[in-house]
């Protein structure tokens, strides 16, 4: 299995379905400029700079894509999606309904964003929930370099639009690849474990597997479970988890409000309350616009010790380092 | 651009100069301030002081410093995220721009918004934007509170000629028209965007018509003579404060660094930059100006150069002194409770 980086596996997926598909394009403000190779083999015509205007990009993309194109576009900066707001939600998104199904939207966006590099809240801005909320869309966002790959060649291969966030601190990380490609609409179990279920996606999956580790430590066995897909949202591999553990705790950089984190709660309570031995918490980023100092960056995303400090708190205890732990009641 | 950056001063000689000889060493100490302050700020982002992006504006001085000359208390300044310049022309400290940079809370967004995003109500300055274009609907929002309220004040909205192709700048020319807004649209044409040459992103060639179809005077200036620029901007100035509404200039300009700190460059050669730097530089221009037609001394110079270096050595300073941000301020300047 060859070893990469997120970065390189999210290129060799654009390199494989535009060998597998000529009706895969791609195009975005320096597009062609950032991707050499796939210039190079695939023209210019099949990768092309765009001038640097979000909206026309956009809906450049739901145009071609209503005739059976299949584009993906690179958007850069997640914040800089609001050009494009009307062109995704409005466009892509209602034109089947509205046209009673006639038409399809099969188009890829691509956008990075995360704390990490200190870009302050114009760059910096987890808007994944935004989508997820707005109907005729699917959302993904991968934690490995594998699923950078594996989800993005789904993504391509999906009929419908999907908007494919990458986090800018998961970009160089390195791991093992494969072809496979991974579907959308499956949650991973990164880790087993049977006190809690941690649930998260994309960067803050690593927090809560080092979460993990030091929870193990401590006797406590945590569960970490990668969403992968906000939507669609795999329910029952959340459902399943949260009634083996009976705790829940949703972590997220992206703020609270409304986020994705809300909505898992909120199946888990609905579907699961009789399995529930605690309620289900949420660990995200504050309802703040992304700071550019980084310390108060680092401030902003949840920290290994606070899952960890949240996971005791759940268990009813903050010193669990003496207590019998295999059953505690809540 | 090679022709009009070598094309001769505007001004008609020393004998009837376009700039008073205090004006000219006023321009040239703001523009070597912001040389100077630019070239310190490379220095803290290679010494790992500065986070994020930091977008120098070595090459362009001469635009806002000429164009800052011709406004007055009130007027109004907004431009992008490549802001260090426009903030020092506009009389704002040097201390809380460098301790923006290095997210300290002595910066003037206590460290929240970074190179890209800083502002000063008292100095009249808007930011600060770092998404591309954004500036220029909100420039003519200050125009629109000039004209409701009745002042003679303008807006000074800069923007690149890279985001000269975003929609909403569009919306923002027709709007001002339309409305007669006393808004100043200066497109800063450095001739490229994050690694797009002007040819290659707009279809319009000669950016200064791209008010034309709404009506709105446009002109050509040679950005890289800050007495052109100057002389450009009090005909725009004089347009917009009669009432007639707005006024768009683009200024031919260049970029000596790379489009933010980690740039390859891969889109130009050497050859271009070092050709621009040796035969156009605003401050080279000028610091010959003053000493050939103007008749000042080297020594006056000295005296410039020292205390330019002084202010942004204090100001490099107090950036790595002013203490970072408290966890709290996470939570502050977000929503305004009510009283
Ligand atoms: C909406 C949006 N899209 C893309 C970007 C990324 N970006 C930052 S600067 C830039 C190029 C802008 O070029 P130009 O307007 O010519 O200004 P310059 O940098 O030359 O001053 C791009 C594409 C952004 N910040 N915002
Ligand atoms: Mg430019």
């Amino acid at each position: 299995m060859p070893r990469m980086t997120a970065n390189d596996a999210l290129t060799s997926a654009l390199i494989e379905e535009m060998r597998r598909d000529s009706r895969v394009l791609m195009f975005g403000e320096g597009v062609a400029t950032k991707r050499r190779d796939l210039l190079e083999e695939f023209g210019a015509a099949r990768v092309r700079n765009t001038p640097l205007a979000e909206g026309i990009i956009a809906g450049t993309a739901a145009g071609a894509a209503a005739t059976g194109l299949r584009p993906v576009i690179d958007l850069l900066f997640a914040p800089f999606l609001c050009y494009a707001m009307d062109e995704i939600v409005n466009s892509a998104g209602k034109l089947r309904y509205l046209s009673g199904g006639q038409f399809a939207f099969p188009m890829v966006v691509l956008a990075a964003t995360g704390a990490g590099w200190g870009v302050g809240a114009q760059h910096n801005h987890n808007i994944e929930a935004w989508f997820a909320h707005s109907p005729g869309l699917k959302v993904a966002m991968p934690s490995t370099p594998a699923d950078f790959k594996g989800l993005l060649k789904a993504a391509i291969r999906d009929d419908n639009p999907v908007l494919f966030f990458t986090d800018l601190a998961l970009g160089f990380t390195e791991g093992d690849v494969t072809d496979e490609v991974v579907p959308l609409g499956q949650a991973a179990i990164r880790r087993n474990g049977r006190d809690v279920t941690l649930i998260s996606y994309a960067k803050t999956v690593h927090t809560c597997l080092a979460a993990a580790e030091q929870l193990a430590d401590r006797g406590i066995s945590a569960e970490v479970l990668d969403l992968r897909t906000l939507k669609p949202l795999d329910e029952e591999t959340v459902l399943a988890s949260a009634r083996r553990t009976g705790r829940v705790v949703v972590v997220h950089e992206a703020s609270r409000m409304c986020g994705i984190g809300a909505e898992v709660a909120a199946i888990v309570a609905e579907k699961a309350f009789r399995d529930l031995r605690a309620p289900v918490l949420r660990l995200t980023g504050p309802d703040a616009p992304a700071p550019a100092s980084f310390p108060l960056e680092q401030a902003f995303v949840p920290q290994p010790g606070q899952i960890v400090t949240t996971v005791r708190d759940l268990l009813g205890t903050r010193d669990v380092r003496d207590v019998e732990l295999a059953g505690v009641p809540v | 651009m090679a022709e009009a950056a070598t094309r001769k001063p505007r001004g008609k000689g020393p004998k009837e100069p376009a700039m008073s000889r205090d004006e000219l060493l006023r321009a040239y100490r703001d523009m070597l301030l912001i040389r100077r302050f630019e070239e310190k700020a490379g220095q803290l982002y290679g010494m790992g002081l500065i986070g994020g992006f930091c977008h120098l504006y070595i090459g362009q001085e001469a635009v806002v410093v000429g164009l800052t000359m011709c406004t007055k208390p009130g007027d109004q300044v907004i431009t992008s995220y490549r802001d260090h310049g426009h903030m020092l022309a506009t009389g704002m400290e040097a201390r809380g721009v460098m301790a923006e940079l290095t997210g300290r809370i002595g910066g003037y967004s206590k460290g929240k918004g970074g190179s890209m995003h800083m502002f000063s109500r008292e100095k009249g300055f808007y930011g600060g934007h770092g998404i591309v274009g954004a500036q220029v609907p909100l420039g003519a929002g200050l125009a629109f509170a000039n004209w409701y309220r009745g002042n003679d004040n303008v807006a000074m909205t800069y923007f690149g000629e890279g985001a000269s192709n975003q929609g909403q700048v569009y919306e923002s020319l027709n709007l001002a028209a339309l409305f007669k807004l006393p808004v100043i649209f200066v497109i800063e044409n450095n001739k490229y965007g994050m690694g797009t040459s002007v040819e290659r992103a707009s279809a319009s060639k000669d950016l200064s018509k791209n008010g034309a179809p709404w009506g709105i005077p446009g002109e050509q200036v040679n950005g890289m003579d800050v007495i052109a620029v100057k002389e450009a901007g009090e005909r725009a100035v004089a347009h917009c404060r009669a009432g007639n509404g707005p006024y768009l200039l683009e200024m031919k300009t260049y970029r000596y660094r790379g489009h933010s700190m980690s740039d390859p460059a891969k889109y130009r050669t050497r050859e271009e930059v070092q050709k621009m730097r040796e035969q156009s530089d605003c401050i080279d221009t000028a610091r010959k100006l003053l000493l050939e037609s103007y008749g000042v001394t080297e020594a006056e110079l000295k005296v410039i150069d020292d205390e330019v270096k002084a202010i942004v050595q204090d100001s490099a300073d107090f950036a790595q002194t002013s203490p970072e941000p408290d966890e709290s301020e996470l939570y502050t300047d977000i929503l305004i409770e009510a009283r």
